[in-house]
């Protein structure tokens, strides 16, 4: 399956090729555009230290202790019934409940098991391809005051399983 | 919820290093974890600040615009409930469009603009309507076209090919999103029937 991983490789490249010409055609400002929108990019990272720190202390508490390593050998036989690698199963559980613990959580994978590990392909599109629904509901919801909120937490956390389910079964497909 | 594993994650970690005395390894996971996560911070810096810059182009040529465009006529039928030309549908074809381009901080007020217009169209009630709850499960499954974050922590572990799982990303991503309109169907179905049932 080498064509997903050149679309992938491509993608970048042509979608900025395309908004430049756009905008040049449109006599819009270029650079002057991109510095705006740049200077939001900036305050964005410093905003997340706080959190990230908080999380990946507490993942790499976990992990060094060993009791991941505990929680990871009881599931394991489990896993592999499924050919699933055990070692995500911190992710998969974290991914619903908060976005910065997952973050956090990811970069640990990646950062133990390499980038360009199966771990690490994984843990990469499990983090890119859900959204933390418990963050969304509190927010959109608590925001306009809906206390009843119907099906919506199944809907959104069953939404998360068939994300999780799909990025294994597809980077198992595309990398293995 | 958050509090409860953070705190879950510390007080488990130390009995276990008591337990197995791995308290050297705990000590210096401490520190070293706080020192990698604002490595990883600064890390993300280039790469978030080159994408919204590059973003805001986009905006100001009106891209995002023109793909708002394109994609009403579908979003429109995921919202039967909302009568044609509703602030409530902008604001969702927004949402969803600056969530495919990665701008979170932009999508969230558009989501939040949009469920204050469907509680308008819900009488106000503080219950959940039919379309609050696609709107929430679309974003929830959140389509993404480029996974900016990820990208930058797989350069900040100097992968050797940092986007190749951009496409990964993008069919399960699209696989949660169709997923998450069918089990909302499939919820508002169940819920007819039910009510049919009762009255």
């Amino acid at each position: 399956m080498s064509w997903i991983t050149t679309i992938s490789v491509w993608l970048i490249p042509s979608l900025i090729l395309t908004i430049l010409l756009v905008a040049t055609w449109k006599r819009v400002p270029s650079y002057e555009s991109f510095v705006d929108g740049a200077k939001e990019g900036v305050n964005m990272s410093f905003s997340i230290v706080p959190y990230l720190v908080g999380m990946l202390v507490s993942i790499k508490v976990f992990r060094e202790s060993g009791a991941m390593g505990f929680f990871i050998d009881l599931f394991k036989p489990l896993f592999s019934f499924f050919y699933i690698p055990a070692e995500i199963l911190p992710l998969a559980m974290i991914r619903p409940l908060s976005g910065t613990g997952a973050l956090g959580m990811t970069s640990d994978l990646i950062g133990t098991y390499g980038p360009d590990s199966f771990i690490g392909r994984l843990a990469s599109t499990m983090q890119g391809s859900t959204d933390t629904t418990f963050y969304v509901l509190t927010v959109y919801f608590g925001a306009v005051g809906i206390k009843k909120m119907g099906d919506a937490l199944k809907v959104g956390l069953s939404a998360d399983v068939i994300g999780i389910v799909a990025s294994i079964i597809i980077v198992s497909l595309v990398f293995l | 919820m958050v509090n409860i594993i953070w705190v879950f994650l510390f007080l488990t970690g130390f009995i276990f290093a008591a337990v197995t005395g791995n308290m050297e390894a705990v000590n210096e996971a401490v520190f070293s974890g706080a020192k990698e996560a604002v490595v990883i911070c600064i890390g993300l810096i280039s790469v978030l600040t080159f994408w919204l810059g590059i973003m805001k182009i986009a905006e100001n040529a009106g891209l995002l615009n023109m793909v708002s465009r394109l994609m009403y006529p579908v979003i429109s039928k995921l919202f039967p409930d909302i009568p044609k030309g509703h602030p409530a549908l902008g604001y969702i074809v927004s949402n969803m469009t600056a969530n495919m381009f990665g701008l979170g901080n932009a999508a969230t007020p558009m989501g939040i603009k949009a469920m204050k217009e469907l509680k308008k169209l819900n009488n106000d009630k503080d219950e959940a309507s039919r379309s609050m709850i696609t709107l929430l499960a679309v974003n929830t499954a959140s389509i993404t076209l480029i996974p900016t974050t990820v990208i930058a922590l797989r350069i900040e572990y100097d992968s050797a090919a940092p986007t190749e799982i951009v496409m990964t990303t993008i069919l399960a991503t699209a696989c949660s999103t169709l997923g998450a309109i069918l089990i909302d169907r499939y919820f508002y179905y169940k819920r007819m029937n039910k009510g049919r049932g009762i009255y």
